[in-house]
C-alpha cells in the first residue's frame, strides 16, 4: 500500500463520521489549548520574576544593622543602628572586586509641594546607590559626593512620587519641603516598576545620607555616623559568596566581637533570595503544565475509546480488506493514521485556541504571559506523541483480527 | 499440472474444551478452468475447506499445493500476498465498503498491490465493463441493486486476474431470477475467459451451473461427480 492511499483511507473513514471525529478531536483541542496557554502564564510569571530580580540590580549584598533574628540572644539590645559610614568606607577599601558600595538610612515623611501632599519612603544614601541599583536619573541628575559631605538639602524623586506631587509639570528646581524641611529637586527617577514582593519601587524620594540623618530622620542614639544598611554591589556574581565572608570577617573585626559572640549586623546575599523566587516561580509554571497535561491525557483516552469503537463497527471492512490482500501492518498503519491525524489536527487547532486564550488572559486578567516558539513544537509533537499511543492497541487489535471471524461478523 | 491439489487436508479446531473435527483427510484436485460446485450441509466441512483455498486458513494437517507451491502452511503476511496475487473473492452479503464508490470498491485488491490510482482506476473501468455495469461506476452501494453489489464484488474478484474465483453462496441473499442471471454471469467468464471458479453452495440448483459438484459430509467428500458422469468414492 502506497502512503497516499493510506492517508485517503484514514481520511475518509474520519469523514464519515464527521460529529464522532470533531467530538473526539475536541478533547485533544482541549487539552492542546490549556497546556499553551498554562505554559504560557507559567513562563509570563518567570519572565516577570526575571525581570523583576533585574531590575532591582544583579551581584548586590545587602548588609543590615543589628544582630541576626535568627536564634540566640540578641546582642546590642537599644543600639539598632550597629553599622557606620565609616564601615562602609572600610568595605570600599579593603575588599576585593567591590563594585560600590552605599550606607543608607531610610524613613518615611510626609511630603509637600503646593496644594498636593504625598506620604513616601525616604532614602538617605550616597551617589553610589544610584550605580549599586542600576537606576539612573533620567531627568536632571543624582547628588553629588560633595552634596553630601555638606548635607545639602537637594532631593531625587521617583517616578510615583513625581507623579503624585508635580502631575505633568517639570519638577526641576523646585522646592518641596520633607517634613517642614525645603528641598530642592534635582532629579527624577527611571520607572523600575514593582518589586519581587510587589510594592511600589518608585514610591520613593532619595537624599544625602548625611541630609537625611540631620534634618529629616533625626539622628541615631548610637552615633551621628551609623547608618541602617550598606550596599554592596560586586563586579561579577561568583565574587558574592566570597564577599560575604571577608565582609563578615572585616565588619566582625571593626565592631570587635569575640569568637563567641553573634554577628551585629547580617548580611543577605539577593542573588540567594531571587533564586528562591525564580524557583517558586518555576515550581508554579510546572504544576500548571503538568495539570493542563492532564487534560492531554484525558484527550488521548477519548481518541482510544473512539478507535476501538471504530474497530468494532469496521470489523467487516477490515475482514474484506485483510481477504483482498492487506497484510497485518497495512490495518496497523491504517487505523494509527487515522488517530495521528485526529490528534494532529486537534493538536493544530488547540494550539490557536491556546495562543488565542493567552492573549485574553493577558488582556482580560492582566496577567503576563508568554508563548514560547519551543512550547508550541512540544504541544505539536505531544499531540502527535498522544494520537501514536492512544491509536496503537486499537489499531493492533485491528490488525489481528482472525479474517473469517471478522468477514462473518453481525 | 494441477492448479489445485489438496492431500490429505486435516483441521482441528478447539471450540472451549472440545476438538472438533471439521475436515477428516480430503484429497483432490481442480485443474485450470473448471467450474466446481462443492456442496454439503451445514457442518460439513465445506465452509473450512473453502476457508483453506482462500488462504484465510491453514490445515492442521495435510499439504495445499496452488500452481504447484505450497501454500498451506505459510505465514499470516505471506497468504495475504497469495490472496492478493491469486485468489478472488465473492461473498453471500457481497462485502462492498459502504460511502465508497463501485469503482473504487473495485479498485481495493490493487490498492494493496502498490499499484498508482491512475493504472487502478483504468483496470476497474475495464473491469466493470467487462459486467455489463459501466454505468454505475461512480454509486454507492446502497444506490445499487442486490444483483449489481454483487457484480461490482465479481469485478473486484477479477482485477488482479485471480487463478480462482472462490465464491461463498453468492446467490444466498439475491432472489431466484437476480441470482440466475450471477450465476449465468459465472458461467460466461468461465466459458469465455477461461476463469476458474470454486462455488459453495446447499442449493442443488445453484450448483446445476457448475460442471463439477463435491460433496462433503463429515469433515469427508463423499461424492465427486464430473459433468454426468458419478464417481462414487
Amino acid at each position: 500500500m502506497r502512503l497516499i492511499d493510506g492517508t485517503k483511507i484514514a481520511l475518509r473513514a474520519l469523514r464519515a463520521n464527521r460529529l464522532r471525529s470533531g467530538l473526539t478531536t475536541l478533547g485533544i483541542i482541549i487539552g492542546v489549548a490549556a497546556v499553551i496557554a498554562m505554559v504560557a502564564v507559567g513562563s509570563g510569571a518567570r519572565a516577570q520574576v526575571a525581570e523583576q530580580i533585574r531590575s532591582f540590580g544583579t551581584n548586590l549584598l545587602l548588609i543590615l544593622s543589628g544582630s541576626t533574628t535568627s536564634g540566640g540572644i540578641r546582642l546590642g539590645f537599644g543600639t539598632v543602628l550597629t553599622l557606620t559610614e565609616d564601615d562602609a568606607k572600610a568595605i570600599a577599601a579593603e575588599i576585593q572586586g567591590v563594585e560600590a558600595v552605599a550606607a543608607s538610612v531610610r524613613g518615611t515623611a510626609q511630603v509637600v509641594y503646593g496644594d498636593q501632599n504625598w506620604s513616601t519612603l525616604i532614602q538617605g544614601t550616597t551617589p553610589e546607590w544610584f550605580v549599586a541599583r542600576e537606576w539612573p536619573v533620567v531627568k536632571g541628575r543624582p547628588f553629588t559626593p560633595q552634596e553630601v559631605d555638606g548635607a545639602t538639602k537637594v532631593a531625587v524623586l521617583g517616578q510615583t512620587v513625581f507623579q503624585m506631587l508635580f502631575g505633568e509639570a517639570d519638577p526641576l528646581g523646585s522646592i518641596i519641603r520633607i517634613g517642614k524641611v525645603p528641598f530642592t529637586v534635582i532629579g527624577v527617577l527611571d520607572w523600575k516598576g514593582p518589586s519581587t514582593m510587589g510594592s511600589d519601587q518608585d514610591d520613593i524620594i532619595v537624599i544625602p545620607v548625611s541630609t537625611a540623618k540631620q534634618k529629616v530622620l533625626g539622628m541615631s542614639r548610637a552615633g551621628p555616623r551609623s547608618v541602617g544598611s550598606i550596599m554592596v554591589k560586586m563586579r561579577s556574581p561568583d565574587l558574592l559568596d566570597e564577599g560575604e565572608r571577608q565582609i563578615t570577617s572585616l565588619l566582625r573585626q571593626r565592631h570587635r566581637l569575640h569568637p563567641d559572640q553573634e554577628n551585629d549586623f547580617s548580611v543577605r546575599n539577593l542573588a540567594e533570595v531571587f533564586a528562591a523566587q525564580e524557583e517558586i516561580a518555576r515550581t508554579l509554571a510546572l504544576l500548571l503544565g503538568a495539570i493542563a497535561s492532564v487534560s492531554l491525557v484525558v484527550g488521548g483516552i477519548g481518541i482510544m475509546n473512539i478507535m476501538l469503537v471504530s474497530v468494532a463497527e469496521r470489523t467487516r471492512e477490515i475482514g474484506l480488506r485483510v481477504a483482498v490482500g492487506a497484510r497485518s501492518h497495512e490495518i496497523l498503519l491504517q487505523f494509527l493514521m487515522e488517530a495521528v491525524t485526529l490528534s494532529l489536527f486537534g493538536g493544530l487547532v488547540g494550539i490557536g485556541l491556546g495562543i488565542g486564550a493567552s492573549k485574553v488572559l493577558s488582556g482580560l486578567a492582566g496577567w503576563p504571559t508568554l508563548i514560547a516558539s519551543r512550547a508550541i513544537l512540544l504541544a505539536f509533537f505531544s499531540s502527535a506523541a498522544v494520537g501514536i499511543f492512544f491509536g496503537y492497541y486499537p489499531a493492533r487489535k485491528a490488525s489481528r483480527l482472525d479474517p473469517i471471524e471478522a468477514l462473518h461478523y453481525e | 499440472m494441477d492448479l489445485i491439489e489438496v492431500h490429505d487436508l486435516v483441521k482441528v479446531y478447539l471450540v472451549g474444551d472440545v476438538f472438533v473435527h471439521a475436515l477428516r483427510g480430503v484429497s483432490l484436485s481442480i485443474q485450470r478452468g473448471e467450474f466446481v460446485a462443492v456442496m454439503g450441509p451445514s457442518g460439513s466441512g465445506k465452509s473450512t475447506f473453502m476457508h483453506i483455498l482462500g488462504c484465510l486458513d491453514r490445515p492442521t494437517k495435510g499439504t495445499y499445493r496452488l500452481e504447484e507451491m505450497d501454500v498451506g502452511h505459510l505465514s499470516r503476511d505471506d497468504l495475504a500476498t497469495i490472496r492478493k496475487k491469486k485468489l478472488g473473492f465473492v461473498f453471500q452479503t457481497f462485502n462492498l465498503l459502504s460511502r465508497t464508490s463501485a469503482l473504487e470498491n473495485v479498485e481495493l485488491p490493487l490498492v494493496y498491490d502498490g499499484v498508482p490510482s491512475r493504472e487502478r482506476r483504468r483496470k476497474a473501468l475495464e473491469a466493470l465493463r467487462a459486467i455489463g455495469l459501466e454505468d454505475r461506476a461512480h454509486h454507492y452501494p446502497n444506490q445499487l441493486s442486490g444483483g449489481e453489489q454483487q457484480r461490482v464484488a465479481i469485478a473486484r474478484a477479477l482485477i488482479n486476474t485471480p487463478s480462482v474465483i472462490l465464491a461463498d453462496e453468492p446467490t444466498g441473499n439475491l432472489d431466484s431470477e437476480t441470482g440466475a442471471e450471477i450465476l449465468g454471469l459465472f458461467q460466461q467468464l468461465n466459458q469465455e475467459r477461461g476463469i476458474t471458479l470454486v462455488l459453495v453452495t446447499h442449493d442443488p440448483d445453484v450448483a446445476a451451473y457448475a460442471d463439477r459438484v463435491i460433496h462433503f459430509r463429515d469433515g469427508r467428500v463423499i461424492q465427486d461427480v464430473l459433468r454426468s458422469t458419478v464417481h462414487i468414492k
